[in-house]
């Protein structure tokens, strides 16, 4: 199990926010999640310019094992996604909290971050996990 | 209670991600499934398959018993041939699938399922009442499946003498009793579950142990559930409780192949299979492939112009780089085009023979 980075936000269903200086929000999946999932081979992005809504699933990871829906961790504008993924879904599991990354976007209520697990809990939401 | 193979603490050792598999604790992968996968297709890979059922049936009316259970014909194989059978229903329904060795004599063994096992169990021993025969479990038995093209080769150079011989000499669908090995008494069949040549190995529990860890140190790599699983459907083979259950007859499920309608033999489903064979079955299973992105998964619905049907076994191929599956969908000519639906997404996909695989390539 991979360190989980001080400055990362997390939902309880493992999506990860990171707060860009520049306001925006990027986002991915734990490494816990990958973990879970196994080889992933497919993923669903949003396109940039579709709004998403936090809470609302926006995009999805499939691995052989099984599909799960992403939710975005905040709403806003999607302003870039990871086109990378296409070809090399595997970077996901190689490198959850950096290459790995999904899509970005332009926070509309920047306070609901807010309401995102520090990496703290996170850490102790998936310990429980494991027992 | 969750059962635990010999191999447990070997597969915990490993780094291994365990799962339940019908009551059992076993090991899905290794780190990589993908990996799992091609090792087996391009080098040799081994499973744990002790959850597996060995059922040993013996006695003076142990053919004709055969005959009676299963859809295929006992008599279509000698005394060291592995034969693979559905058992069915008196409706025709598959109650398993399994392979079944002539040990010569009236001795035989099967192999099935572990989901089943109960009522395998139960079905087949009252069924064996009014036959000479003894049919008994071997709970202290425990299996491992050394698979891919290396496979035999790493398995022959831990054994020698007569061992090695005797293994060395057997054709694909053989198997023998290996009395004096290192590992004890082994019982080996060349069959196997990924479409790549290798072996089935029955052994003690302390020769599975013995003989894992020789393959180990043999540059064999453990391979999961997961690896088997898309091993298996790239080489078209069905997966019970998937592929077909009780309310799929043999020709729903692309087995026709294994019905054996030889003459005058009494098979428990025969009725109703002769009937499909004659007349055609109101369902076909077929293979599908997408070259589209995207995974096709179990349950999907399959959209045709005769009608819908659902996705049985779906994965993504890792041999192909894209998805394949079985479908089962009305009986007819599907030139018109399929379509399955994923997540309200409505995607072409193409009807393909299977195995979808050959000899580690695209077939």
């Amino acid at each position: 199990m991979s360190e989980i980075p001080g400055d990362l936000r997390f939902m309880k269903s493992h999506e990860w926010a990171r707060i860009e200086g520049d306001g925006k929000v990027t986002v991915g999946i734990s490494d816990h999640a990958q973990g879970l999932l196994g080889d992933l081979v497919y993923v669903e992005l949003p396109a940039v310019g579709d709004t998403v809504e936090a809470g609302n699933a926006c995009a999805v990871v499939e691995s052989v094992k099984a599909a799960s829906d992403v939710y975005a961790p905040v709403s806003g504008t999607v302003t870039a996604v990871n086109t990378a993924l296409a070809d090399k879904p595997e970077t996901i599991n190689e490198d959850a909290y950096g290459e790995g990354w999904l899509f970005v976007v332009e926070a509309s209520e920047p306070d609901q971050l807010n309401d995102l697990l520090g990496p703290d809990d996170y850490a102790e939401l998936i310990e429980e996990d494991d027992h | 209670m969750i059962r635990k193979t010999i191999l447990n603490d070997s597969h915990r050792a490993l780094g291994a991600r365990m799962v339940d598999f019908g009551g059992w604790d076993m090991p899905i992968h290794y780190g990589s499934q993908i990996e799992e996968h091609h090792q087996v297709r391009r080098d040799a890979g081994m499973f744990d398959v002790s959850h597996m059922n060995v059922v040993d049936i013996d006695g003076p009316g142990a053919r004709a018993f055969l005959r009676r259970l299963l859809a295929n014909s006992i008599d279509r194989i000698n005394p060291g041939r592995a034969l693979y059978s559905c058992m069915l229903n008196p409706q025709g329904g598959v109650i398993d699938d399994l392979i079944v060795y002539d040990r010569g004599g009236d001795t035989f063994r099967m192999v099935t399922n572990a989901a089943t096992r109960d009522k395998d169990m139960a079905w087949i021993g009252a069924q064996a009442a009014g036959f000479d025969v003894q049919v008994r479990e071997r709970p202290e038995l425990s299996m491992i499946a050394v698979q891919g093209p290396n496979a035999r080769e790493r398995l022959l150079g831990l054994l020698d003498g007569d061992a090695a011989a005797k293994v060395s000499a057997l054709g694909r669908f053989a198997a023998a009793e290996v009395p004096s090995t290192p590992f004890g008494e082994l019982f080996v069949a060349r069959t196997g579950y990924t479409g790549e040549d290798g072996f089935e190995v029955v052994a003690s529990e302390a020769g599975t142990v013995a003989l894992w860890d020789a393959l180990l140190r043999a540059g064999v790599k453990p391979a999961g559930l997961g690896a088997r699983d898309t091993l298996r459907l790239e080489a078209g083979m069905n997966l019970y409780g998937q592929d077909m259950d009780e309310t799929t007859s043999p020709f729903e499920a692309a087995l026709g192949w294994t019905v054996s309608l030889d003459e005058g033999r009494d098979f428990i489903g025969r009725e109703v299979v002769e009937a499909h064979k004659r007349d055609g079955a109101p369902r076909q299973m077929v293979g599908l492939v997408m070259d589209e992105k995207g995974v096709l998964r179990h349950g999907q619905a399959v959209r045709t112009a005769l009608g819908d049907g659902e996705i049985l076994s779906g994965t993504f191929s890792p041999t192909l780089g894209k998805a394949i599956a079985f479908a089962r969908v009305p009986a007819g000519d599907l030139s018109a085009g399929v379509r399955v639906d994923i997540r309200g997404r409505d995607v072409p996909v193409r009807v393909a023979k299977f195995p979808f695989v050959r000899d580690g390539k695209p077939a």
